[in-house]
């Protein structure tokens, strides 16, 4: 019964499976036919870049890398959940519920949980509440510089459905519509106790090897570029920001 | 002779684990010391192990060049050089590495081969908070080798020699022969540069998170980052070794163990010393940190070169 209810929901929208049940962003809904990604050769077309710049950037796209089997992806999925290292970009108002979560009182470095200043180097992004459409390019810009396996934590109910900007003319109501997210946490705002709980839900998740987000980026891509380039119009960065 | 290189290999890296596995615990012990100076209770001693494996464990990486992959390559040669070429315990072959007569100006043109091999691949990973990084690093580097530099060249004039093991070998016989005691300027220069080489507060503006986003590895990442860290811990290993090598009478003893537990108990009192200086001290500028090392340390270095010479 839940999981028809689950294809009912997807059917509409083309979300990949498994994708946490909530409403669909009715900007997803449109038609995706005129957005053309790819040339003949299977290369990004970068159309929004001009001539000169499209050639100063990667034109591939994802590809999916299959994990190790058995005991080694266990081991480096232990390391990978004990070594959380967060991009620190506060994309919302919930940005403001790490420092409590880096200083004295919660201290997440114990739980080997710690903030780092560039996307190359960090691990899990934390989207700290609403995403406006401006920020979603950041956001989208960021991930893909985060090198994989990577894991995002939705950080409150405007990352779920909008919260109290659902009807907002330029925030996205649902984020995983535009990169995977592996965690949500409601609230408005959760308190860094609840952030905490989201995290150590994440370490279970990678431990279990379900923490698997570049991956199903990179198998529907085609899906999340349509979505991404429906809702951001001024589109002038590569199709996928190595 | 193949047995020789044999066991001198074996001998090799023997020394290089004890290092590379003290120096990441003792990493991990001083910023859990700095996190309780803060109140809180800190990462677990092993979390630079598991950072480490982490980046190594990651599935993608970036290259932007072969002067990109050679950056990380240089500076854990830098740190592997600093390390080999100096004893580690004084009187054991087992930790005498390759250490000769001239080792002394060796190791200090390794400590500085490391950062310019850096600096070249953090320039072509084009980002531009990477050559700014480079740039404050190399100005910082650039004061704090100029009372360096004067201790040491009034240590080799006390003892008239460059090698590091002879300068040992003149300290033994009681803490009153150690240079601290009988040369102490050119310990408070060399100990006052110190604070400079392990990038510290204050003198951390180079690699500040806070700063400009980490400095010269902004875009280091994957397995370049995790060589990055092998060779943080393998060369802060070896400038505490150096520095009580020169200092404080570096580590002797009949018994092998003892003479590994003298060098723990030195080291970590070394980097103790320059933790408790960093919790103390907010960042300076780099231009406030050029001026401070160009102030007293360095006079303090002079003096101590002219009481050596008259």
């Amino acid at each position: 019964m839940e999981k028809d209810m689950e294809r009912r929901l997807y059917a509409d929208t083309g979300a990949p499976e498994g994708s946490p049940v909530v409403n669909p962003d009715p900007r997803t809904l449109g038609d995706s036919s005129n957005i053309q990604l790819f040339n003949e050769q299977l290369k990004l077309l970068n159309s929004g870049l001009t001539e000169e710049d499209r050639l100063n950037f990667c034109d591939t796209p994802p590809e999916v890398i299959k994990p190790f089997r058995g005991h080694w992806e266990n081991f480096l999925n232990w390391a990978r959940s004990e070594s959380l290292w967060i991009l620190g970009f506060g994309t919302g108002c919930g940005a403001i519920e790490l420092r409590p979560l880096m200083t004295s009182r919660f201290d997440m470095y114990q739980y080997g949980i710690q903030p780092r200043p560039t996307p190359r180097q960090s691990s899990i992004f934390v989207i700290g509440g609403y995403a406006s459409v401006k920020t979603m390019k950041r956001i989208v810009r960021s991930y893909e510089q985060m090198q994989g396996p990577k894991f995002v934590l939705g950080l409150g109910s405007c990352t779920i459905n909008g919260g109290m900007y659902y009807d907002s003319y330029n925030t996205v109501n649902r984020l995983d519509h535009y990169i995977p997210v592996d965690v949500y946490i409601a609230g408005c705002m959760p308190r860094p106790e609840a952030l905490l709980a989201g995290l150590m839900e994440l370490k279970t998740i990678i431990k279990e090897g379900r923490g698997e987000g570049a991956n199903k980026y990179a198998e529907n891509f085609e899906w999340y570029k349509a979505n991404q380039k429906r809702i951001i119009k001024d589109w002038n960065m590569p199709d996928y920001n190595w | 002779m193949l047995s020789a290189i044999l066991t001198k290999t074996f001998y090799t890296f023997i020394s290089l684990m004890v290092i590379l596995n003290y120096a990441l615990l003792l990493i991990g012990s001083m910023a859990r010391i700095r996190a309780k100076v803060q109140g809180r209770v800190g990462q677990p001693v092993w979390q630079p192990y598991i950072d480490i494996i982490k980046n190594y464990g990651k599935r993608t990486a970036v290259t932007h060049g072969v002067m990109f992959y050679l950056g990380p390559v240089f500076r854990l040669a830098g740190g592997l050089g600093t390390y080999l070429f100096m004893p580690v315990v004084y009187g054991f072959v087992m930790f005498e590495n390759f250490s000769f007569s001239g080792d002394l100006l060796l190791v200090m043109y390794f400590i500085f081969f490391g950062q310019l091999g850096m600096a070249l691949g953090a320039g072509e990973s084009g980002h531009p908070y990477s050559p700014l990084g480079v740039s404050r690093g190399l100005a910082q580097m650039t004061a704090f080798e100029l009372p360096f530099a004067l201790a040491v060249i009034s240590i080799v004039a006390q003892y008239g020699t460059l090698s590091i093991t002879e300068i040992v070998a003149a300290q033994q016989g009681g803490w009153q022969n150690w240079v601290a005691f009988t040369n102490p300027f050119a310990m408070i220069a060399g100990m006052l540069a110190f604070l400079g080489m392990s990038m510290q507060n204050p003198f951390s503006v180079v690699i500040a998170p806070q700063e400009i986003p980490i400095g010269p590895p902004t875009e280091m990442h994957s397995a370049f980052l995790g060589m990055l860290q092998t060779n943080r811990a393998i060369f802060n290993g070896a400038k505490m070794v150096l520095f009580m090598n020169l200092f404080w009478g570096g580590a002797t003893h009949k018994y092998l163990l003892v003479a590994i537990l003298i060098m723990v108990v030195k080291t970590f009192l070394i980097y103790l010393y320059v933790n408790i200086v960093g919790a103390s001290f907010p960042r300076f500028k780099t231009e406030q940190s050029i001026r401070f090392f160009l102030g007293v340390p360095t006079i303090i270095g002079i003096i101590a070169v002219i009481l050596q010479s008259i």
